[in-house]
């Protein structure tokens, strides 16, 4: 019986891997003639020069032998007299990591390539832990271009010892290292004549010997239902992949989640009946007795699986769109859908380095540590126990993308869990929706300074860079809500209060507040600043000075205010105190509208 | 514990993803062109539901030059296994009798990839099976398993969703589709063994047989009804031939073989020296024709 190895080949842009790989079919005299063929005949007008190009057995879309690199996994298919074999080559670029992780999601084993001349380079590390992250426990590094280091065992013998370091963390099962040359051919299915210092195997008889086999407990069985099937009133069976371990006809079973047990009756391996099934077989069981089951219940026996709804996990993000806190995704588990909350993220973790990185935000080729919530207790167990069990997608509810891929780590139990139904939606949780820190920016200045044109300004910038925000000001304030307020010094006063409790509010809503009011007293600021919190409040003081002001009188107010037709007129009949501490002071006499408002989102931007 | 073989784990996968169809997509059809893959498919749905029938229907794109045998034995196995079979043809095409030999590549539009679009959308079907596997040609090595169609069933090979482990997202929206290729491990040696091993009744066409054939730019058609038109200097002989591949007749390539039986076969498929895409005539039109194809809709 002969087994089958899926592994993938990956390494930077240049490594040569679709050359590695087309080498080794051509070598192996696997390829089919007229293949070959259609490569002599590609070969001719995709490569600069008239030799044969192996790669371009590989890169099969047009985009990719336009660009000359791998964008999408390929998939070939070759078998020697020991092993049949799936090989994905995957493309090398970091733009394009999702796509090696496609490849690695479906490999037991890595063949990570190095370019002898460069030695191991952050995208050895990169691929490397890309590999260990999505489950591949066995790992080759092909140390190639041998031929451009003079087939030096030096050279090897340092990369070496750089790859054992460099992979310690990751603890895979087997590592092994080999000097090739993709191009010329030394060790790839051949022994190099001229590296005679190397005396382990080539690198294909090598992948036709490694032990891939799982080595995750099998005792106990577990069941993720697939389907039920009901052909009439009669029968009633439960379709899936056994995924661990066996069953037999009479073992007693549990069904989780709602842990309810029942009497394995009958056994389809597919159209047979049989007394017993193993794992991996599709398999249709029936039980004795009439149970709730339906898709995405997991039969299970001898076996502990964790039953929650909250649980740490390691995500790569693959959307373009960034991944956004309290969202509401879609997570698929095994035979499972459930909508999930990403509630929080722990840290980012540099692909490159490894090392921990705060952040609130996850882009696209990113990994991080998350908290995540879903809206009903699912079965999982933690990946390093089951891949199949601790794997899970994230779906865009909107998009329908496959945003994101995730394996547990831990489940998350605390005593009394803040559940997220319990959880309030917070003030943080509604800026974290709208990636935002929510603030209220108070312009102050004497009348003409500019205020007003400023703010709306700002708002339209701050608008175009997705920010959500609001403008208070005189207009839509004064007509409205403190319609009731004249001029005198209590309403003058409560009309501050009520300008800063409003902005408060809608900072609780998550909105970024532009206010234009004189506000000429350092008290009644002041009060704005406790009503608001000091962490939120922007000051920003347009310094345009009286003599400016007046000068350009839009509305012909200073001229009445001297002519005493308006009391308590800022700056002419009453004193504007000038802001002691503000966060931004600007003057704008003698810029442009456009240099104010550079100038100003230069600063806002430190805060929102 | 014992473990599974090759054929085994590639079975069982195929079994999978048909059962996460039927499980999760809304209308889902399996396209039956009768060829061994599609024999393959289909043994695999019977397995999949036993004893129940395969929960959705079947359907054949008949551009009406496939070969008289392919035909009958469609009809016989949708009888035998009481299937939902549906046949769908292009009429506008037959009125307007577009044929293989005058209208080219343009037959091939419009009579299959045409016809697989207008039958996809007035059934509205959701998922669409296919038997293609990634060892048949370059661009089909990089597609997903789980392949999307947008609302004019095209394929945008740059923007794949990826596929992690065997989780697939079938979330599509209204008017969009999905390909399935449950066999896309599979490679043509997988295939045969397969037949064998689980007796898979196929059309006799790939056996060898003395048929009526004619030698047209390096290959071989078989005359199989009178509308085949001579060329000149072309005469019908009796050559024994089988065919790897089956299609419409006058774009089908035969090949020059003895073998009678699966074993024969199979031991002619592991020594081949070219591989089964070859006798299809539109493969070998340019460079990434297939990927160009594939784009617009065909399978």
């Amino acid at each position: 019986m002969q087994s089958l190895l899926k592994f993938i080949t990956c390494g930077s842009v240049d490594d040569g891997k679709s050359t590695l790989i087309g080498h080794m079919l051509y070598d192996a005299k696997l390829l089919f003639a007229d293949q070959e063929r259609a490569l002599e005949l590609d070969s001719k007008v995709g490569s600069n020069s008239g030799e044969i190009d192996y790669s371009l057995l590989l890169d099969g879309l047009m985009a990719e032998r336009e660009q000359g690199i791998t964008i999408d996994v390929a998939y070939r298919y070759f078998t020697t007299e020991k092993r049949s074999f799936i090989v994905a080559d995957t493309p090398g670029h970091e733009e394009y990591t999702r796509n090696m992780a496609v490849g690695a999601s479906f490999a037991d084993l890595a063949v990570i390539l190095v370019d002898a001349s460069k030695g191991v380079l952050i995208q050895t590390k990169r691929h490397t832990r890309i590999c260990a992250l999505m489950g591949i426990r066995h790992v080759v590094y092909a140390i190639n271009k041998m031929d451009l280091v003079d087939y030096d065992e030096g050279v090897y013998k340092q990369i070496v010892v750089d790859i054992r370091s460099m992979s310690e963390e990751y603890g895979f099962e087997s590592l092994f290292t080999i000097p090739v040359s993709a191009t010329v051919g030394d060790n790839i299915t051949n022994p190099s004549k001229t590296m005679l210092w190397y005396h382990d195997k080539t690198l294909l008889s090598y992948l036709e010997e490694i032990d891939v086999s799982d080595k995750s407990s099998q005792d106990g069985f577990v069941l993720p239902i697939q389907r039920v099937s009901r052909p009439d009133r009669t029968f009633r069976g439960f379709q899936g992949q056994i995924e661990v371990g066996e069953i037999h006809v009479g073992d007693e079973v549990t069904v989780l989640p709602n842990d309810t047990a029942a009497k394995v009756k009958s056994i389809y391996n597919m159209m047979e009946q049989v007394d017993s099934a193993v794992k991996g077989e599709a398999v249709t069981v029936e039980l004795d007795r009439e149970i709730d089951v339906s898709r995405g219940c997991v039969m299970v026996r001898d076996i502990k699986l964790d039953v929650g709804k909250m649980f740490t996990a390691k995500l790569l993000w693959m959307d373009d769109s960034r991944l956004v806190e309290g969202k509401n995704y879609y997570l698929k588990l095994g035979t499972q859908l459930v909508p999930a909350v990403v509630m929080h993220i722990k840290y980012k973790l540099d692909v490159n380095t490894g090392q921990r990185v705060n952040a609130e935000r996850l882009f696209k080729n990113e990994i991080a540590v998350c908290d995540i919530s879903c809206s009903d207790k699912i079965v999982y167990d933690i990946f390093s126990n089951y891949k199949e069990l601790g794997g899970f997608i994230l779906i865009d509810r909107v998009t329908n993308m496959t945003s994101a891929c995730g394996v547990v780590e831990h489940p998350l139990r605390r005593e009394g869990n803040l559940t997220w139904h319990e959880m309030d939606v917070s003030r943080e949780l509604r800026a974290k929706q709208k990636d935002q820190k929510p603030k209220t920016i108070w312009l102050t200045g004497l009348s003409g300074a500019g205020k007003s044109t400023l703010v709306n300004e700002l708002e339209k910038r701050l608008f175009a860079e997705g920010k959500h925000t609001m403008v208070l000001d005189g207009d839509n304030v004064r007509m409205g809500l403190n319609k009731d307020l004249g001029f005198k010094e209590s309403d003058r006063i409560e009309n501050i209060r009520r300008i800063a409790e409003v902005s408060k509010l809608m900072n609780d809503a998550g909105l970024i507040v532009l206010t234009s009011f004189i506000s000429p007293f350092v008290r009644d600021r002041r009060s704005a600043r406790e009503v608001v919190g000091d962490d939120s409040f922007i000051e920003v003081y347009v310094a345009t000075s009286i003599e400016e002001c007046e000068k350009r009188d839009v509305k012909g107010l200073y001229k009445k205010a001297r002519a005493g037709e308006i009391p308590n007129f800022s700056g002419i009949s009453s004193p504007y105190e000038v802001p002691e501490h503000p966060e931004i002071t600007i003057d704008t006499a003698g810029q442009t509208v456009e240099e104010s408002v550079e100038y100003l989102m230069q600063e806002i931007r430190k805060y929102v | 514990m014992r473990q599974l073989s090759h054929l085994q784990a590639l079975e069982a996968e195929a079994i999978y993803i048909i059962r996460e169809v039927a499980a999760e997509c809304e209308k889902p059809v399996m396209l039956y062109s009768i060829g061994k893959d599609s024999s393959v498919m289909l043994h695999l749905a019977l397995k999949a539901f036993y004893p129940e029938k395969p929960p959705f229907p079947f359907m054949h794109i008949d551009t009406t030059w496939k070969f008289k045998e392919m035909i009958q034995f469609r009809d016989e196995v949708a009888k035998k296994y009481g299937l939902d079979m549906i046949v769908y043809s292009n009429e506008e095409g037959i009125k307007q009798g577009i044929n293989p030999f005058d209208h080219g590549s343009a037959y091939t539009d419009i009579m299959k990839t045409q016809a697989l679009k207008q039958a996809l959308s007035k059934y509205e079907f959701t998922a669409a099976f296919g038997g293609g596997r990634r060892d048949e040609e370059k661009s089909r090595a990089k597609e997903r398993v789980f392949s999307f169609r947008n609302a004019a069933q095209a394929w945008d090979p740059k923007n794949q969703r990826p596929e992690m482990w065997k989780l697939y997202n079938t979330r599509i929206f209204k008017g969009e589709s999905i390909r399935v290729f449950p066999l896309s491990n599979w490679t043509e040696k997988d295939i045969w063994q397969y037949i064998r091993q689980e007796n898979i009744d196929i059309v006799p066409l790939y056996f060898a047989k003395e048929r009526p054939v004619v030698y047209r730019d390096g290959n071989i058609i078989m005359v199989d009804d009178d509308r085949m038109k001579l060329q000149p200097g072309e005469k019908v002989e009796n050559k024994t031939i089988r065919f790897r591949t089956l299609g419409c007749y006058p774009l089908t390539g035969g090949v020059e073989s003895n073998a009678t039986t699966l074993d024969e076969i199979i031991e002619e498929t592991l020594s081949a020296v070219s591989s089964e895409r070859t006798s299809r005539v539109i493969d070998n039109e340019a460079a990434g024709s297939m990927e160009r194809r594939k784009r617009e809709g065909y399978f």
